[in-house]
């Protein structure tokens, strides 16, 4: 291992040249586009031995990933914000198919109004696609977890496609130190990829035929069960990757969560900055801290209960960086409440917004939603709705 | 953790300034992050590139506010961008003039230590174009050694510029002869 100043993106694009990828099927997008830039970069210098594919929109880079990946190759694609709501259809489709693509995903908000900065909307608008996905909160994990996604998609008992969440220009544009491997150090980490019935003249299969209503609903329940399954392999992966290597990664991370009155939780490149407020806040007596939810699909229902109903944390306080319109507006927010709704000792849950289409979240911001759990907490009310952080008025 | 703010103009090089600081940091072993001011870029306009170094894992990661040192590429945006907004008290200002210290003292905001170079005429003298970034560096360890080894960022300036690295080089080394740090 080599510790070398990189830009977040070319060390995520190295993680998918380290898995020695087969097929790129990528289409620029800001903040993404280093990331293809890069893999183009390699495959042009020979240093890369893979098919790069470019195509003339979105919806036809996860196509020929989809393609490429159900005829046995490993197959990468790149993107953000609305080239992932282009994308929406196949990316249903792609794990419908049981199709180990690996995405990374360069969060971005969504229009209208245009914005090429970060939050999570298009994320959280694709949640329930059937992929594994997991967020990333340094240029190290993002570098990381690209490289297992590969070990943990293609897994024969997951075969499923797996996408990695990094926060646009926030971590995509960021020249920091990150620790990269040798191709010897990680060859016998990951096999080779062999999907069990792959499109082969050979052995010929049909894949994703019309489901009848007769088999639409099995079809459907044996996906969710495949996701659900995935687990297993999601922590064997990480667990073989900090015993060889020394970096560990958890569904649910926690910092002060075991010693916290009041816990943030938190997704992505926010989680450290919410620990630096901890470290402070700590100094003048403040009982918080940080639980982050890593793992957002599958959904990590035991971790988490587990963190939050220790019997110390009497509130948590949410913070979605998207909305869901109409609704709680809190996705993360809901999903956190009704996963603890049957938990006898459960904290209170609060959800807060932040961050919207790259507002910076500043220090005395993160201090208030702390605060504003502690006003629910103190006035024994959980309010319904999310309650948006550094709003003007 | 000391923080710094690269004021230049689209086309400058601000952000190979940041970049090329935060590598020589991370190679000696210790933290950096470089990064832009996040959006869409266009040559001559008014743009920012931060740095922040520190002997500890950095966390924090959204703008620069409060600077420990601005660096200002091009005198021409000391009459349109107030780059001294935010600057600590005892901050550092490292700035490209062929003017004196009297004269910037007088701009609305100026404060902290001053670091004047004329960078424009070392970067035509030395390189044929008024291109600051890497000069600038040059500058800033002056007023500031301690932030990089001097060896490590001219490694750094060498690969980013293979063909011009000699006079680049010569242009960084002959603007911390030339920089005046001004109380």
């Amino acid at each position: 291992m080599k510790r070398v100043g990189i830009e977040v993106s070319i060390a995520i694009a190295e993680a998918a040249a380290l898995a020695e990828v087969e097929v790129v099927s990528a289409y620029p997008i800001t903040p993404q586009t280093h990331i293809v830039e890069h893999l183009a970069e390699l495959v042009a210098n020979g240093e890369l031995n893979a098919e790069f594919i470019t195509v003339e929109s979105e919806h036809t880079a996860m196509s020929a990933a989809l393609g490429a990946s159900l005829a046995g190759a490993r197959a990468f694609t790149s993107t953000s914000s609305q080239g992932l709501a282009l994308m929406n259809e196949i990316v249903y489709i792609t794990s419908s198919m049981r199709a180990p693509v690996v995405m990374a995903l360069a969060n971005r908000s969504l229009s209208a109004p245009i914005s090429i900065w970060n939050d999570h909307s298009d994320v959280m608008n694709e949640r329930d696609t059937g992929w594994i996905s997991i967020f990333a909160n340094n240029g190290q994990e993002a570098y990381d977890l690209t490289f297992m996604a590969f070990k943990i998609g293609e897994h024969p008992n997951v075969l499923l496609p797996v996408m990695i969440n990094f926060d646009g220009f926030i971590l995509t544009h960021v020249i920091e130190p990150v620790w990269m491997f040798d191709k010897e150090e990680v060859k016998d980490f990951l096999p080779p990829y062999e999907h069990p019935y792959k499109l082969d003249v050979d052995r010929p299969t049909s894949h994703g035929p019309v489901g009848l209503p007769d088999i639409y609903t099995e079809a459907k329940k044996q996906q969710e069960e495949a996701i659900r399954n995935s687990r297993k392999i999601i922590d064997a992966v990480w667990d073989e990757f900090a015993e060889r290597f020394g970096r560990r990664y958890r569904a649910v991370e926690e910092y002060y969560a075991d010693d916290a009155e009041i816990v943030l939780l938190t997704q992505g490149s926010v989680t450290e900055a919410a620990q630096v407020v901890v470290d402070e806040m700590r100094k003048r007596g403040k009982k918080w801290g940080v639980v982050e939810l890593r793992l957002w699909r599958p959904f990590p229902f035991e971790d988490l209960k587990k963190v939050l109903c220790n019997n110390n944390i009497k509130c948590v306080v949410v913070l979605d960086r998207a909305i869901s319109f109409g609704g709680q507006l809190g996705i993360v927010m809901s999903e956190v409440r009704s996963a603890l709704y049957h938990e006898k000792n459960k904290p209170m849950v609060v959800g807060v917004t932040a961050g919207l289409g790259g507002r910076d979240i500043r220090f005395d911001e993160y201090v208030k939603m702390y605060e504003i759990g502690e006003k629910c907490l103190k006035e024994e009310k959980e309010p319904d709705k999310v309650i948006i952080v550094g709003l003007r008025e | 953790m000391v923080e710094i703010r690269f004021h230049g103009r689209g086309g400058q090089g601000a952000v190979t300034s940041a970049e090329i600081l935060a590598l020589a940091v991370i190679e000696e072993g210790r933290y950096a992050q470089a990064f832009p001011a996040f959006g869409a870029e266009r040559r001559g306009a008014p743009v920012l590139a931060f740095t922040r170094i520190s002997d500890e894992p950095i966390k924090i990661r959204i703008g620069i506010y409060e600077p420990d040192i601005v660096v200002v590429l091009d005198p021409t945006l000391l009459k349109s961008v107030p780059v001294f907004s935010g600057l600590k008290d005892n901050g550092l200002a490292v700035i490209n003039t062929n003017k004196g210290a009297e004269e910037i003292r007088k701009i609305e905001g100026a404060k902290g230590t001053l670091v004047l170079v004329d960078a424009t005429k070392i970067a035509l003298e030395e390189l044929g174009v008024p291109i600051t970034n890497v000069v600038m560096l040059g500058a800033l360890l002056k007023g500031k050694p301690e932030l990089a080894k001097m060896e490590l960022v001219e490694k750094f300036i060498a690969e980013r510029f293979p063909k011009l690295a000699e006079q680049e080089i010569k242009a960084f080394r002959r603007a911390y002869e030339e920089a005046r740090v001004e109380g």
